[in-house]
């Protein structure tokens, strides 16, 4: 984990509240298990396209035609390097009011929720990410656009968030 | 919001009278199986025709004999079984004979109330009464109602959701409306046909089928495709016509009030600060008459059109009074795009603007028709800043502001920098603008 403990970035004020310790959000990254859960899922399905794209034409038509195994594995190689890219520039902060999630590389996305929007928040762990270790944090305000998703947490984290963000939507709820 | 299923409260039970819809209800359900049975004939129209050359007179009477009284008892069921009660701070629906759906839509959260009399209802003196909320659907508005009780209802229902005490709500009877702008059947018509889309779609329904029938000589082809095109034709010219005839606009203390029809008539209350978003859309041609149409986002309601056409002067007023504090910024105080985003958008990068007051988000759109998007910044229910590669290299990025309609209002080709505090201050905004919005309950 490379996140180190959120509580320690947070310095808790005298009536509980939650301030940033400096003017710039306190950004928090992703732990590693989502690159690794993204990598493996990339090299397992473009390494079963490079076999059968090689293979087949290989026996069939002779060895010179195994080379279209090529393309899948140039695009591994670039996808290898472009997952680290993506799960790099994946970051998150609670601020004292609001929660700032960024992402992308090409085509960024800075997304502001203040806390006394949200109606929801959502803990989801699919088979493959609950192997990984991981969960995601869904938050949903009344605006179906407003997509404020954190994949590949660890799942204590993602609890702790969740809790966090329910109670200070609680404290502050605003509605429509 | 609307909890099928949920429990009635055990101390409430007590003093709520239940009401049945209209007696005409019955007539409307009725069709329900004619319905079925014309679906069957076009799903399967070879099977239909072999069953009707089989058809006996005999047989035929036997099968209205039978049908005819099912669909009454279907229709009288689903009437008799369908019951209303106002509570405290509910509207509870309960339905169905098999399927029992229990509705109990909380009066605080009422977004707007529609009463539509279709023009056959009119004929009946019947009404149907919707109550919009997040969540809400066909099935939960009230059909029908007789067209008196549909007002009071509507009065009850105010005037509760106001936060009266339950006592006297029904006593205080329809709020005092003032008229705020009415539109003349003349300039609307003329607006109508100064409106590109209606030009667009008459020239499409005159061309294409000649055309098509040069081309194939097939006379199915030709009906399939002109009769679909004459119908978008006349619905987006004398269909509008007719649904925006006598478009008033008015205001009460129970909020704002829209009422319009030639022959269904609609009538729509949207109680103070639920608006979400304002639009003055500016198409080209009204441009040299001043006229500008004014287009509104209300969560759950299908309406979207608050002023079909008006001056933009007295339009702009009534803005100012469905968004209390909020005046119109002109086109001098948009600040426009910087001109290097000519390189993202050409030509209509021109038409981006944006204006942030200290009430609203407002931000422009649009080159021949000018669209001025307006949003409170209490409405406001997540920020985001969007860059993608080639906006980057031109140090430029978008703003978007979503609100609780469902609706993204965008401030295109912002300075990049500039994007970034605005990002940052809009978030703050909208935290602070809730702190003096007006409360769910208006009144109380």
């Amino acid at each position: 984990m490379d996140t180190g403990s959120p509580q320690n970035t947070w310095l808790v004020g005298p009536q509980g509240t939650v301030e940033a310790a400096g003017g710039e959000p306190e950004w928090i990254a992703l732990p590693p298990g989502l690159l690794r859960m993204r990598r493996l899922l990339l090299v397992v399905w473009l390494g079963l396209i490079a076999l059968a794209a090689g293979l087949l034409p290989g026996l069939l038509a002779g060895p010179a035609w195994a080379a279209f195994a090529l393309p899948p594995l140039a695009l591994m190689a670039w996808g290898w390097v472009m997952t680290e890219r993506n799960w790099r520039s994946w970051r998150y902060a609670e601020r004292a009011d609001d929660l700032l999630i960024s992402r992308g590389v090409l085509w960024r996305e800075e997304t502001v929720v203040p806390y006394g929007r949200m109606q929801l928040v959502e803990v989801t762990s699919g088979p493959v990410e609950r192997h990984f270790g991981l969960a995601s944090v869904q938050l949903h305000t009344a605006a179906a656009a407003t997509d404020a998703t954190i994949p590949g947490l660890d799942p204590a984290e993602a609890e702790r968030l969740r809790d966090r963000l329910t109670e200070l939507g609680e404290a502050r709820s605003a509605g429509l | 919001m609307t909890s099928p299923g949920a429990a009635q409260a055990p101390e409430a039970a007590a003093e709520i009278t239940e009401r049945r819809l209209h007696p005409v209800t019955p007539l409307r359900r009725a069709w329900a199986p004619v319905a079925v049975l014309f679906g069957w004939a076009v799903h399967d129209p070879d099977g239909a025709q072999r069953q009707l050359t089989r058809l006996t007179t005999t047989t035929l009477l036997i099968g209205l004999a039978v049908l005819i009284p099912a669909a009454a008892l279907y229709g009288f069921c689903s009437w008799w079984f369908t019951h209303f009660a106002v509570t405290g701070n509910e509207l509870r629906i309960r339905t169905g004979l098999v399927f029992r759906r229990t509705a109990h839509i909380r009066l605080e959260r009422i977004q707007a109330i529609d009463v539509t009399q279709p023009l056959l209802a009119r004929v009946a003196g019947v009404a149907k009464l919707k109550l919009d909320v997040i969540g809400t659907d066909k099935k939960d508005e009230l059909a029908f109602l007789g067209a008196d009780e549909a007002r009071t209802l509507r009065a009850e229902l105010l005037a509760r959701a106001a936060g009266f005490a339950p006592e006297t709500a029904h006593e205080v009877g329809e709020a005092p409306v003032r008229q705020l702008l009415r539109v003349p059947p003349g300039v609307l018509a003329l607006a109508l046909v100064l409106t590109g889309a209606t030009w667009g779609s008459l020239a499409a329904a005159l061309v294409v089928p000649p055309v098509l029938w040069l081309v194939t000589h097939s006379l199915w082809t030709v009906l399939a495709v002109a009769l679909p095109l004459l119908g978008a034709a006349g619905a987006s010219s004398a269909g509008r016509f007719v649904a925006e005839y006598d478009w008033t606009v008015g205001e009460s203390p129970d909020g704002l009030r829209i009422d319009h029809g030639l022959l269904d008539q609609a009538h729509e209350t949207v109680p103070p600060g639920r608006v979400q978003t304002v639009r003055i859309v500016e198409p080209l041609l009204w441009r040299r008459r001043g006229w500008v149409r004014v287009e509104l986002d209300v969560a759950g309601s299908s309406n979207s059109v608050l002023v079909p056409v008006a001056p933009r002067a007295l339009a702009e007023e009534v803005v100012a009074r469905v968004l209390p504090g909020v005046s119109v910024p002109g086109p001098a105080a948009l600040s426009p795009a910087p001109r290097r985003a000519r390189w993202c958008v050409p030509l209509w990068w021109r038409g981006y603007g944006l204006a942030v007051t200290d009430a609203v988000f407002a931000a422009r759109s649009g080159l021949l028709e000018r669209s001025l998007a307006l949003v409170p910044h209490a409405k406001v229910q997540s920020v985001r800043m969007t860059q993608g590669p080639w906006e980057r290299a031109r140090g430029v990025a978008d703003v978007c502001v979503d609100t609780g309609a469902n609706k993204t209002v965008r401030a295109r080709l912002r300075d990049a920098d500039e994007a970034r505090e605005l990002l940052a201050a809009q978030a703050e905004r909208s935290r602070t603008g809730r702190r003096d919005a007006r409360p769910d309950r208006w009144m109380a």
